[in-house]
């Protein structure tokens, strides 16, 4: 009874926690230089979240080691700009210099956002036939070849009618293009990539506590187990490759959303092991810590460590710093990072209320403790 | 007697080249416990492992409650109503006891928290244990949790491949008291022993194997005081 009770006042907890982001938020983007740095991290940071968590989902909660997430980013993104490109600007000069574009549709934002997500989904649907059957470091070499085979299909000659070549996609409809429904005002570019993304992130949250997500987990525990218990190894595997496919595929395109352009040269190994470290930092089977990790690495990258690269500036009169110095700086923070929270910064555990309870009444005691000169024992 | 649940005839298993199950037939009734034993590599894990769908034999038959699963996948072999428990008990251990017992019953789309509280009232050390990490119990305790998760999907027959395994002797005692419960709850049970003495004590009927073959059969009772088995396998 009690349990239930607090699991009610957890989801308000929850519910009101989240409504004040979204409203800190609108203010902020009314407020504010849409310019600022805060935002570009953000948005960036609530991309890459998405990404980080769907990655989860198959590396944390289903023990798939697969390193293809940035092969479906680059088809989601891909699909995406595609799509959503206006159909003048698909036969003028400007984009497709060198190819008659062979993709004569426009289709809105939001139709594109979905598709960019359903052809990775299918991809990952065919890729997946093969390459489930391998465990472990296969599975991991293989999908990574895949990824690597996708983005040199994306940039070969004889697909250029589709993808362009190797060259730049652009003019397609990005984050300043998302207005406000039935009206002509812009839609906050911040506010909109925390919905897309939390409304994803939250339905990967719910499958993951539902009767399939148990599944899954059985399967990253006990294979044999699992198997012994009735659950279908293969079809399971699948399931978790194809959804985690679509939502990396989502947050590809809304990555292109974000930068203005599409090149497939962007779209490298070096992204996924990105990704890779984000999951690994929050915590392998942590859904929250994926997202904390992805803010931070975000915010370092693009921000709190650029200081680092600009060779102007002097410590303690020695002139060390220079492009690229940040790498250096970053990989030390990795490197403690992983020694001192090996298992990440969230473990496998999720952010509750009841810890937050607990460790405030903690707190609590021990000032309580402290003013009646109580020894702390 | 009773009816035959499930039957066995000249089932042959290969792993690559080598024959591990070399034809072995055999009769398990409806509410009995029956029980192979025999000595490491005579082929009784393979047996059970082939009965559940995880290997595919090369010859013979299975035949459950009148439908041949001989091929059949262990989804459908589960759905049928056969289960097993590991080897090495397998639970899973970063989920909770409950969560264990809910994936006991995945296959399962009806209401089942009546059936939670039937196993948590066959063993009360679990309730207290529900929302702990499966992982963190003992051995004994993760036995218990390996056969209350099998008995979650409802089965007509429940196969345990050494329930005794690493368990104290205290610990093995509860166990089989653990599965008589069952039997007497209307299961069949299908049993893989190392230790002879208390696997015949409760079975009702027994087959020795040596070596992929079935050497000798009887009643628990007529095995414990043949000679052969007690020289082998009872150590006396």
């Amino acid at each position: 009874m009690d349990l239930r009770k607090d699991k009610k006042k957890d989801m308000l907890c929850t519910a009101v926690a989240l409504a004040a982001m979204f409203i800190v938020l609108l203010v902020m983007e009314l407020t504010m230089k849409s310019t600022s740095i805060l935002f570009t991290v953000m948005k960036k940071g609530v991309i890459y979240a998405l990404v980080a968590v769907s990655m989860n989902l198959l590396n944390g909660f289903t023990g798939l080691f697969s390193l293809g997430q940035a092969g479906f980013m680059l088809i989601g993104a891909y699909t995406y700009s595609i799509l959503s490109m206006p159909v003048s600007v698909k036969m003028g000069e400007s984009v497709y210099k060198y190819y008659d574009c062979a993709i004569g549709i426009e289709l809105g934002i939001f139709p594109s956002l979905i598709l960019a997500g359903v052809i990775a989904a299918v991809f990952a649907a065919l890729i997946g036939l093969p390459v489930l059957r391998l465990k472990s470091d296969y599975l991991a070499i293989a999908t990574l070849g895949f990824a690597e085979i996708l983005r040199a299909l994306f940039q070969w000659d004889a697909m250029g009618p589709v993808t362009n070549g190797a060259n730049v996609l652009r003019q397609y409809k990005d984050l300043t293009k998302v207005k406000i429904p039935f009206t002509n005002i812009q839609f906050p570019p911040t506010l909109f990539c925390f919905l897309v993304s939390g409304i994803c992130i939250a339905i990967i949250v719910l499958l993951i506590n539902s009767s399939y997500g148990r599944a899954f987990k059985a399967i990253r525990d006990d294979e044999i187990a699992a198997e012994a218990m009735g659950i279908n190894l293969f079809k399971h595997k699948e399931m978790s490759f194809v959804i985690s496919s679509f939502f990396a595929g989502i947050s590809g395109a809304m990555l292109a959303m974000f930068q203005y352009t599409v090149q497939a040269a962007q779209f490298k190994t070096a992204m996924t092991y990105e990704i890779l470290l984000i999951v690994v930092i929050g915590g392998i089977g942590s859904v929250t810590g994926s997202c904390i990790a992805s803010f931070l690495f975000i915010a370092c990258n693009e921000w709190w460590l650029r200081f680092l690269d600009e060779s102007s500036n002097n410590i303690l009169g020695l002139n060390i710093l220079r492009s690229g110095f940040r790498k250096v700086v970053f990989s030390i923070i990795i490197m403690i990072i992983v020694l001192f929270f090996s298992k990440g910064i969230m473990g496998d555990r999720e952010f509750s209320w009841a810890r937050i309870r607990a460790f405030f009444a903690r707190f609590k005691k021990k000032a309580a403790a402290s003013e009646g000169g109580e020894p702390n024992v | 007697m009773s009816d035959v649940i499930l039957s066995i005839k000249d089932l042959k298993v290969n792993y690559g080249g080598i024959e591990a199950v070399k034809g072995i037939s055999f009769d398990v009734e409806e509410g009995s416990i029956v029980t192979l034993i025999g000595a490491n590599g005579a082929g009784k894990s393979s047996t059970l492992r082939t009965i559940a769908g995880l290997v595919k034999p090369a010859a013979g038959k299975i035949v459950f409650r009148g439908d041949d699963i001989t091929n059949c996948d262990t989804n459908v072999i589960v759905r049928k109503g056969i289960t097993l428990v590991p080897e090495g008990r397998r639970i899973f251990p970063d989920l909770t006891v409950l969560e264990n017992l809910r994936v006991g019953a995945y296959l399962r789309n009806d209401d089942i928290s009546g059936d939670i509280q039937w196993v948590y009232d066959l063993f009360p050390r679990l309730k207290e244990r529900s929302w702990q990490a499966g992982g963190t119990l003992s051995g004994g305790e993760q036995q218990m949790l390996a056969v209350a998760r099998a008995l979650m999907c409802k089965p007509k027959l429940i196969m345990m491949d050494e329930p005794s395994l690493g368990l104290a002797p205290l610990v093995v005692r509860g166990i089989f008291d653990i599965i008589r419960e069952i039997n007497a709850q209307g299961v069949t049970v299908l049993l893989i022993e190392q230790n002879a003495n208390m696997a015949l004590k409760v079975a009702d009927y027994a087959y020795v194997l040596e070596t992929g073959r079935i050497g000798l059969s009887g009643t628990g009772k007529e095995l414990l005081t043949n000679d052969d088995v007690k020289k082998a396998y009872l150590g006396s």
